[in-house]
């Protein structure tokens, strides 16, 4: 009875605000997206599958598709960086921690500011009020032609993929470090007495050892890549071909007031983030 | 013994150490540039800033930008107002995240693991996407413009949390439950006297990520907070770029001021860090 008792009380303040904030939006979530509303819920029409429909045919929600593909290539070459950087900061190195910490620190620096420091670094002059920003200073110094960084189409996704790759890579870092540093040092030290070259070593032991801890970074990146949103939105606004799903689906409801297709939006990036995490599940069951 | 069989250093060996501080060093001007430019930038007055070189030092150093930052851009305010959003919000976590992980964990009922199947599922929403609803429901009770809106949400949608205190209560025993019960202790007393402290390194965990995780969200505070009064640290640095579009000096100065508060807690806690990110991550 006592027991009954705890379990009530205990959960009664997280399971109210689990339905409350988690639940009860997510069912109207999938009841708006078959409707046509506003934020107010005025003139509300049932519309059936047309909201979805708009979302798969409109070329402009299908760009911001085509867009996660860069921050998901980006994701990629950052956790092969972050491997190789890895490997070289558990090899014995001098300074090995001052360099750890300078690689991570950006990844605690507050989001705004990272995005600004990067807006004005990727900045082109218009002669007037602004000045060249840091690259273009480097390029003009060294003789080059100043670039539209971030006003270029497609060259702007390059940009913005960087930004997210300075910001996260300490990030992957950290854990691959930890992966490494898991395995006991005297395997290390047996495969030294053995012979085993660099190449072998990574091969054989530290590979195998983060294993897991890549898969699971893996299929962090793509859930990440279909949920970008605060880096571009904050240097770009999503203007010149830089917009994100996330950025839509927000402006959508926000600004445009079109609660029902962004509900739908909502959904599809909702269906997406399962079929992954479906996918995770199955890849990690194998795994043991 | 390793030392005196390690093998001579050959030329290739010394060409690998080489390339090994090679390249941390590059990689690490990577990193400093941006930072770089930024501080020196802050200290400059606005004449100077458009017509020096972006590397170059500051013949005069201006401090009234960080002034003009700190009292007109409302950083200072925004320290504040997410200092009081952070305090509130990691003791709201700890407290209703231990009390249910303790039951979720420890008491195998029905109803516990209908619950834990419904925290499971609620990770798969998307969270901002998700605020197309949850905003209309937080404007019905009235907590749009208030601090109530972001607070309710870093505490009652966090579940990840709640997933660490439970992997961590699953290494703990159960005998000291169980001979406390048999002392006739209640579960209150247990979960507060016993399974509280032995949470603490979860705890320190969970607090690390929070405190990161909440200091750096930008959204949130964006589409519930949107007055000048309840400015967090994000929302006061973004709204820099409406009256200082082009004074790029005041926003580095607001730059700065924000990053030195992480600089310190990371250069006093980077091993916490460290050891936090590594094991909150791997029970994803």
């Amino acid at each position: 009875m006592q027991k009954m008792l705890t379990v009530c009380l205990f959960l009664l303040v997280p399971t109210v605000l689990l339905v409350t904030f988690t639940y009860i939006p997510a069912a109207e979530m999938f009841k708006y997206s078959l409707e046509e509303r506003d934020q107010f819920g005025v003139n509300v029409k049932f519309v059936g599958l047309e909201n979805y429909k708009t979302v798969f045919t409109t070329p402009e929600y299908f760009a911001a598709f085509k867009n996660s593909l860069y921050y998901l290539a980006g994701s990629f070459i950052q956790l092969a960086l972050a491997l190789f950087l890895a490997t070289v900061l558990c090899s014995k190195i001098r300074f090995g921690n001052f360099f750890k910490g300078v690689l991570f620190f950006p990844y605690m620096i507050n989001t705004v500011a990272v995005a600004l420091i990067f807006r004005r670094f990727f900045q082109r002059g218009d002669g007037i009020t602004n000045t060249d920003g840091t690259l273009n200073s480097i390029i003009t110094l060294l003789g080059g032609d100043p670039i539209k960084f971030l006003s270029t189409e497609g060259l702007v996704n390059i940009c913005l993929v960087f930004v997210s790759i300075w910001r996260y890579i300490g990030f992957d870092l950290v854990m691959f470090i930890g992966a490494i540093q898991s395995v006991s040092p005297d395997i290390y030290e047996a495969a030294e007495l053995d012979g085993a070259n660099r190449f072998q070593v990574f091969r054989y032991i530290i590979a195998p050892s983060i294993r897991p801890i890549i898969l699971l970074q893996m299929i962090l990146a793509v859930k990440g890549a279909i949920s970008v949103y605060e880096i571009p939105f904050i240097i770009t606004g999503g203007r010149f071909g830089s917009s994100t799903f996330v950025i839509q689906t927000t402006e959508t409801a926000f600004k445009f007031q079109k609660v029902g297709l962004a509900s739908a939006m909502a959904v599809v990036l909702f269906f997406i983030i399962v079929i992954v995490t479906i996918i995770q599940k199955l890849v990690f069951k194998e795994e043991k | 013994m390793s030392a005196a069989i390690k093998r001579k250093r050959d030329p290739v060996d010394s060409f690998f150490s080489f390339m090994k501080y090679a390249i941390m060093v590059i990689a690490c001007l990577i990193v400093f540039i941006p930072l770089i430019v930024v501080f020196l930038g802050s200290l400059k007055n606005n004449t100077e800033f458009l017509s020096s070189n972006v590397f170059a030092l500051p013949t005069e150093i201006e401090w009234s930008n960080y002034k003009t930052a700190f009292i007109d851009g409302k950083v200072l305010l925004g320290l504040k107002n997410t200092c009081i959003i952070i305090l509130i919000s990691c003791t709201g976590t700890i407290i209703t995240g231990t009390m249910t992980a303790y039951v979720l964990q420890r008491f195998k009922t029905t109803f516990g693991k209908v619950i834990k199947a419904a925290f499971l599922l609620a990770t798969l929403f998307p969270s901002i996407s998700m605020q197309v609803t949850v905003y209309r429901i937080m404007n019905g009770f009235g907590f749009v413009g208030t601090m109530a809106a972001p607070i309710i949400l870093y505490v009652g949608t966090d579940i990840i949390s709640i997933y660490i205190f439970m992997q961590f209560l699953d290494n703990i025993s159960y005998s000291l439950d169980e001979s406390a019960l048999l002392d006739g202790a209640g579960y209150f007393t247990i979960y507060l006297k016993i399974i509280l402290p032995l949470l603490k390194p979860a705890i320190a965990t969970v607090l690390i990520i929070k405190v990161i995780g909440i200091y750096n969200d930008f959204y949130t505070p964006q589409l519930y907070m949107p007055s000048d009064e309840l400015a967090v640290v994000s929302t006061s640095l973004y709204r820099f770029m409406g009256p200082y579009g082009a004074k790029w000096e005041i926003i580095f100065a607001g730059i700065v001021i924000c990053i030195i508060p992480t600089l310190i807690i990371f250069l006093a806690l980077q091993k916490y860090i460290y050891a936090g990110l590594v094991n909150g991550s791997v029970k994803e």
